[in-house]
């Protein structure tokens, strides 16, 4: 589609292009402090309704007696350049809510999931999640202060990663680690698709 | 909007999932958006002939054509009016089938082109 149709200026409007990387892990692996630490912009929530009329329901008349409610998605935003623009999305934590992952996933670059090393098995499920969908994924251990240090080798074979599956410790509540993991990610994602980036 | 507490009558309704509310009042019950997509990443841009001021539109159809003076993705809309993104597919159909805005949905992973972008993106967060 072609924006400067739509430019009111005269200067010429461009769409950037945004990419989408999802952040997975379970109840407290750190999601939403990693999207805090790497968004530019002070992270936002948007919400999910669920309702009890399904999808082939148009509209709600008659059912106004039906409870809805929502789910909270944080998301955080980093601007590569003018024209491209990377979108973070925390998944809602309770595995029950995972119906409104697969839209977070449609068309998403790539995943990155937080492990806390003391709390390995919650990450099970987004791994699972991921692997199934042949969605790139990393895993981010978070190296929470008292957590118990475990070396890299023994984590993966626990959580029983594929070798090409980048494992790497990070600090979710900084930016610069916050960052690597990412680079990680997109790097992984060109290695998948046979155009690896070349190293810095 | 209305809100209740969460009660025992219905699956989804406990602490974790947040108040129970009738968001779709705004909507006059429609769920559904006249059109498809709106990606949580598509861009929204006001067309050249969509007005803020427009006494035919809702106030949040305004606040929308406000906002999307420079193109901003669903998911920022949303947050910033503070309406779930359901809600805000249905208001941005209106809009749409009124010819105010233009859609940009993103490209799907497959579609991109090349690896440049890539390339742009590990410089990009190299550079941060």
């Amino acid at each position: 589609m072609d924006s400067v149709r739509y430019d009111r200026t005269g200067t010429g409007t461009r769409v950037p292009l945004a990419l989408k990387i999802l952040v997975a892990g379970g109840f407290g692996a750190g999601k939403t402090t990693l999207v805090s630490a790497l968004s530019e912009v002070r992270p936002l929530q948007t919400e999910e309704i669920l309702t009890g009329a399904g999808a082939d329901t148009d509209d709600l008349s008659g059912v106004e007696g039906k409870s809805t409610t929502t789910v909270a998605m944080d998301f955080g935003r980093i601007t590569i350049n003018d024209d491209l623009q990377l979108y973070l999305f925390g998944t809602p934590g309770q595995d029950r809510f995972w119906f409104l992952w697969d839209e977070l996933a449609f068309g998403a670059l790539g995943a990155v999931v937080l492990a806390d090393t003391r709390r390995l098995a919650d990450c099970f499920p987004s791994i699972d999640y991921f692997e199934q969908r042949g969605i790139p994924f990393v895993v981010g251990v978070n190296c929470f202060d008292d957590s118990r240090r475990f070396d890299l080798p023994t984590v993966r074979s626990a959580l029983d990663l594929d070798p090409e599956v980048p494992l790497v410790l990070c600090d979710a509540r900084d930016r610069q680690s916050g960052k690597l993991v990412l680079i990680s990610l997109v790097e992984h994602v060109a290695r998948q698709r046979g155009e690896p980036v070349p190293a810095a | 909007m209305l809100t209740e507490p969460p009660g025992p009558q219905h699956e989804w309704l406990d602490d974790a999932a947040g108040p129970v509310v009738r968001p779709y009042t705004l909507t006059g019950g429609r769920v559904r958006s006249a059109a498809d997509g709106f990606d949580l990443v598509a861009f929204i841009l006001a067309g050249p002939h969509a007005n803020a001021a427009d006494p035919q539109l809702a106030p949040e159809h305004r606040r929308l054509v406000e906002l999307t003076h420079r193109p901003v993705p669903v998911a920022e809309l949303a947050a910033e009016l503070d309406l779930a993104v359901g809600v805000v597919r249905v208001l941005l159909g209106d809009l749409l089938a009124r010819g105010l805005i233009a859609v940009h949905e993103p490209l799907s992973m497959s579609s991109i082109p090349g690896d440049d972008i890539l390339k742009a993106v590990v410089s990009g967060l190299r550079a941060l």
